[in-house]
C-alpha cells in the first residue's frame, strides 16, 4: 500500500487530543498484517503539517468503524479527537480542476481532451503544479485500475459514455459541458477519499505526460488476468448468494437494492418536474403578450394590463431560473446517486464474490490453519475497508445530500419570493 | 342613481337541482332546475325579515327571458347568461354540463345575471322581467303573448344591413371594433390560461410523487429518515394545495367570460344601429327616387333612363290624365315618405342617443369589474406564492433535518 511509505515523523498537534496518538502508534505496531487500516490510520493521526485530507466527515464514519470491527484495538475517543480536529476542507492538500475542452481530430477519429490542472502541497509529488490534458478514455482507464486495486471500495462514478434517451449530439455544447463537470466531481470524489487519493495509479494520471500516461497503461495485468477476474466473479455469482455472509451485508444489501429502486424513481420524477416546468414556461411567454395586445384597446384599463404583462413576464424569468437551479443541481446530483447505486451494488457483489473465496479456501483448506488465518485476516480487510467506505460515503452522502437539497430549496425559494415581491398589481 | 329593482329586493339564485322531464318534444331528459329567492328589503328593518319568495326556474327559461330583453330594448346592452356548454376547460375540468363544479358555478352565474338586470336601471322595471321573479305558473304564456319574436330582426336582414350601410355613426364604427377586439382577446386569453394552468397542475402535482418516494425510503434510512418522512408530507400538501388555487383561478375566468359575453351583446346593439340606419338610407334613397320620378313626370324629361321612359317613347305617350294621375299618386307617396323618413330619422337619433347612454353606463361598468377583477387575480397568485414560500420553508427545514 503507498500509505506505508508514509512515515511517523512531523510533531504532533499540540493539545488534549494528542494522547490518543500515541496508544494507537503503538496499535499499530501490534499487527502490521492489521494492514491497510492503520497504516491509513497511521496517516491520519499523523498531520496536520501535510494536512492531507478531507476529513469534515471521517469522525462519524470511524465511529462507526469502531463499532464494527473489533479487532482493532483502538480507542475511538482518541481517534475522533484527531479528525474533530482536522475537520474543514481548507486543509485539503490536492485541489483539482477539469476545464478548457478541446476538440482533436486525427485521421482516425475525433475526440476531446480536457485539461486537468492539479495543485498540491504534497510531498510525494515533485512539483506543486500540474497540468494535463486527458480525454474520456483516459478516465475510464484510472476507473478501472481503481476498482482492480481497490475491488471493494467505492469508486466514483463516471458520467456515462453516451447519453440514449437524450439523444444528444456527441459533441454539443451542453453534453461536453455536462461531461466535464462530472468528470470534475469524479476526480474531486477520488481526492477526497482516504484510501484512492493516495493510488499510485491516480498519482500518474494528474501528472504524467501524455507519452508517459500511455506507455504506463501498458504495463499492469493484462487482459488475460482480468478476464481471469471476470470468471471467478461469473462463477461465484452463479455458485448462489453467500452462505457466510454477516448480516450487515445482507442488510446493506437491501438497503441498496430499496435505494436503487427509490433513486431512479426520484431521477424520473425530478425530469418529470423539469418537462413539466418547461411547458409550464413555454405556456406563460405567450400569456403576458396577451395582456399587452389587450392594453391596447382599453384605455382606463390599460395600465393595470400592462402591469400584469410585465409581471407575468417577469414570473416567467423566475420560471427560467428555477429550472435552471434544477438543472444545474438537483438533476445531475440524483444522476451520480443513481450510478452510484449501481455501483454500490457492483461493489456488494464484488465483496461476496471475495467472501465467496474465502469461504471455499475455508472448506477446501480446513486442516491447514496458517492459511486459513491469512485469508481470515485478508477477509477481515477487506470487510473492513468497505465499511468504512461504506460509511464514509453514507455520513459523507447525508450531509451532502442535505447541502444539495438546500441548494434546490433556496431556489426554489426564492423564486417563490421574486414571484411575491413581482407581483404588484 | 335611479331606483332600481336590487335595492328594493334581495335576489339571490340558491339552489340547483337535477330533474327529469318531459320537453318540448316530449322525449324524458333530465336537467337542472334553479332556485330562485327574492326577499323584499325592508329600508330600516326593526330586525323583521320579509318571506322569502321563491320558485324554480331552468336554464332555457332564462334564455327565453333574454331573448325576450334583447328585442325589446336594442338599445340597451344587456347582460349575458352563463355559458351553456363549459369552453376554455383544462383538463381536470369536464365538460360535462351535470357536473357538480360546472353547475355551482353556473348557479353562480345566472345569479349575476339577474342582478345585473336588477341594478340596470332600465331594464329592472320591466314586467316581464319581474314576472321572471314572482311568478311561477303563466310566465312563459306571457312572455310568449308579448309577440317579441316577431319584432326580432332576422339575421339575413341584419347581415345584409352590415355591408350595405353608407353612412353609420363613427361612434358605433368604433364601437364594433372595440367589441371584435375584446372578445378575440378575452377568448385568446381565457385559451391561454387555460393551458398555463394544466400545466401548473402538472408541475404541483408531480411533486405528490416526491411524498410518497420520499416516504418509502425514509423506511430503509436511518438518520435521514425523519427528515425524509416530513419533508415528504409537505411535499403532499404543495401538492393538494394546487386543487384550490385553480378553483379560485376559475371565478376569476368566468368573470372574464362574462365580458366576452358582454362583447356579443355590444356587437348586438351596433347591429341595430347599423339596421336602423341602413333602413333609414333605404327610405330616404326610396324618396329621393319617387321625387325624381314625380318631377320627371310633371316636366316631361326625362332625365335618367328608366324602363318607363323607353316604353313610353316607344309604345306612345300616356294621357295627360294618366299622367296627372300618376302625379298625384306619387305626391301622396312623398308625403309619406317624408313623414316616414322624419319619424325613422327621429327613432335614429333617439336610439343613438339612449344607446350611447347606455354603452356610456356599460362601459364604466365594464371599467370597474376588470380592474376589480385583475386585482383579484394578481392578489390570487399572490397568495399562492406565499403558500408556496411556506410549504417550501417547512421542507427546507425538514431537510436540512436530514
Amino acid at each position: 500500500m503507498e500509505a506505508e511509505g508514509r512515515v511517523p515523523g512531523p510533531p504532533l498537534p499540540a493539545g488534549g487530543e494528542v494522547p490518543g496518538a500515541d496508544s494507537h502508534l503503538a496499535a499499530g505496531a501490534l499487527g502490521t498484517a492489521r494492514g491497510p487500516l492503520l497504516a491509513a490510520a497511521k496517516v491520519l493521526a499523523l498531520d496536520d503539517e501535510e494536512d492531507d485530507l478531507e476529513v469534515f466527515s471521517k469522525d462519524t464514519s470511524l465511529t462507526e468503524v469502531n463499532s464494527f470491527s473489533p479487532s482493532v484495538p483502538i480507542s475511538p475517543s482518541s481517534m475522533i479527537n484527531q479528525y474533530k480536529f482536522e475537520d474543514g476542507p481548507e486543509l485539503r492538500d490536492l485541489f483539482i480542476t477539469v476545464d478548457d475542452p478541446e476538440s482533436h481530430i486525427t485521421a482516425i477519429e475525433t475526440f476531446i481532451t480536457y485539461r486537468v490542472v492539479t495543485k498540491t502541497t504534497r510531498g510525494e509529488f515533485d512539483s506543486s503544479e500540474y497540468e494535463v490534458r486527458r480525454r474520456y478514455q483516459d478516465f475510464l482507464w484510472l476507473k478501472s485500475k481503481l476498482e482492480e486495486a481497490h475491488p471493494t471500495l467505492i469508486i466514483p462514478p463516471l458520467p456515462e459514455k453516451f447519453i440514449m434517451k437524450g439523444m444528444v449530439e456527441r459533441f454539443s455544447d451542453e453534453f461536453i459541458e455536462t461531461r466535464r463537470k462530472a468528470l470534475h466531481k469524479f476526480l474531486d470524489r477520488i481526492a477526497d477519499h482516504p484510501t484512492l487519493t493516495f493510488n499510485e495509479d491516480f498519482k500518474i494520471f494528474l501528472t504524467a505526460q501524455a507519452w508517459e500516461l500511455s506507455s504506463h497503461k501498458k504495463q499492469g495485468p493484462g487482459l488475460l488476468s482480468r478476464m481471469g477476474q471476470t470468471v471467478r466473479a461469473v462463477a461465484s455469482s452463479v455458485r448462489g448468494p453467500v452462505k457466510n455472509r454477516p448480516e450487515m451485508f445482507t442488510e446493506m444489501n437491501n438497503y441498496v437494492e430499496t435505494f436503487c429502486q427509490k433513486i431512479n424513481l426520484l431521477d424520473k420524477i425530478a425530469h418529470r418536474i423539469y418537462k413539466e416546468e418547461r411547458d409550464y414556461f413555454n405556456e406563460m411567454k405567450e400569456y403576458g403578450p396577451i395582456h399587452t395586445l389587450w392594453s391596447a384597446s382599453e384605455e382606463d384599463i390599460a395600465d393595470s394590463l400592462k402591469g400584469i404583462a410585465s409581471c407575468i413576464d417577469r414570473c416567467c424569468k423566475a420560471t427560467e431560473k428555477r429550472m435552471a437551479g434544477l438543472s444545474e443541481h438537483l438533476l445531475p446530483i440524483l444522476h451520480e446517486y443513481v450510478l452510484y447505486s449501481e455501483i454500490l451494488m457492483g461493489v456488494l457483489k464484488r465483496r461476496d464474490q471475495i467472501q465467496g473465496e474465502l469461504d471455499s479456501k475455508v472448506d477446501a483448506l480446513a486442516n491447514k490453519k496458517t492459511e486459513k488465518d491469512l485469508f481470515s485476516e485478508e477477509i477481515g480487510k477487506l470487510e473492513n475497508k468497505v465499511e468504512r467506505a461504506n460509511n464514509a460515503l453514507k455520513a459523507d452522502w447525508d450531509r451532502w445530500k442535505q447541502n444539495m437539497q438546500w441548494d434546490m430549496r433556496s431556489t426554489f425559494t426564492n423564486v417563490a419570493e421574486n414571484n411575491l415581491r413581482y407581483y404588484e398589481e | 342613481m335611479e331606483d332600481c329593482l336590487a335595492k328594493k329586493m334581495e335576489i339571490t339564485v340558491s339552489e340547483a337541482e337535477k330533474r327529469t322531464g318531459r320537453n318540448a318534444m316530449n322525449i324524458q331528459e333530465t336537467y337542472t332546475a334553479y332556485l330562485i329567492e327574492t326577499r323584499a328589503v325592508e329600508s330600516q328593518s326593526e330586525g323583521q325579515c320579509a318571506p322569502v319568495d321563491s320558485l324554480w326556474r331552468r336554464y332555457s327559461e332564462f334564455e327565453l327571458l333574454r331573448n325576450y330583453l334583447l328585442v325589446t330594448y336594442p338599445h340597451i346592452v344587456v347582460p349575458p347568461l352563463p355559458e351553456k356548454r363549459a369552453d376554455f376547460v383544462w383538463h381536470k375540468l369536464s365538460a360535462d354540463n351535470m357536473d357538480p363544479d360546472f353547475v355551482e358555478r353556473r348557479r353562480i352565474g345566472l345569479e349575476n345575471f339577474l342582478l345585473r338586470v336588477a341594478s340596470h336601471p332600465v331594464l329592472c322595471q320591466d314586467k316581464i322581467f319581474y314576472a321572471f321573479l314572482t311568478q311561477e305558473s303563466g310566465w312563459k304564456e306571457m312572455v310568449n303573448e308579448t309577440g317579441f319574436q316577431l319584432k326580432a330582426d332576422s339575421r339575413l336582414k341584419a347581415l345584409n344591413a352590415t355591408f350595405r350601410v353608407k353612412n353609420p355613426d363613427k361612434r358605433f364604427t368604433e364601437l364594433k371594433h372595440y367589441s371584435d377586439e375584446l372578445q378575440s382577446v378575452i377568448s385568446h386569453l381565457l385559451r391561454v390560461r387555460a393551458r398555463v394552468a394544466d400545466r401548473l397542475y402538472g408541475v404541483y402535482k408531480v411533486h405528490g410523487n416526491y411524498g410518497r418516494v420520499f416516504s418509502e425510503w425514509s423506511a430503509i434510512e436511518k438518520e435521514m429518515g425523519d427528515g425524509l418522512q416530513s419533508a415528504g408530507h409537505h411535499m403532499d400538501v404543495y401538492a393538494a394545495s394546487i386543487d384550490d388555487i385553480l378553483e379560485e383561478e376559475e371565478h376569476y375566468a368566468d368573470q372574464l367570460k362574462e365580458y366576452l359575453f358582454y362583447a356579443e351583446a355590444l356587437r348586438a346593439v351596433c347591429r341595430k344601429h347599423e339596421l336602423m340606419q341602413y333602413d333609414l338610407e333605404m327610405a330616404a334613397q326610396d324618396l329621393t327616387s319617387k321625387k325624381q320620378q314625380c318631377e320627371e313626370l310633371a316636366t316631361g324629361t326625362v332625365r335618367t333612363f328608366s324602363l318607363k321612359g323607353m316604353t313610353s317613347k316607344l309604345f306612345g305617350q300616356e294621357t295627360p290624365e294618366q299622367r296627372e294621375a300618376k302625379i298625384k299618386v306619387l305626391e301622396e307617396q312623398i308625403q309619406e315618405g317624408e313623414e316616414q323618413l322624419k319619424s325613422k330619422n327621429l327613432e335614429g337619433r333617439d336610439f343613438v342617443k339612449s344607446a350611447w347612454a347606455d354603452i356610456e353606463r356599460f362601459k364604466e361598468q365594464k371599467n370597474h369589474d376588470l380592474k376589480e377583477a385583475l386585482i383579484s387575480y394578481a392578489v390570487m397568485q399572490i397568495s399562492m406564492c406565499k403558500k408556496g414560500i411556506q410549504v417550501w420553508t417547512n421542507a427546507k427545514e425538514c431537510f436540512s433535518k436530514m
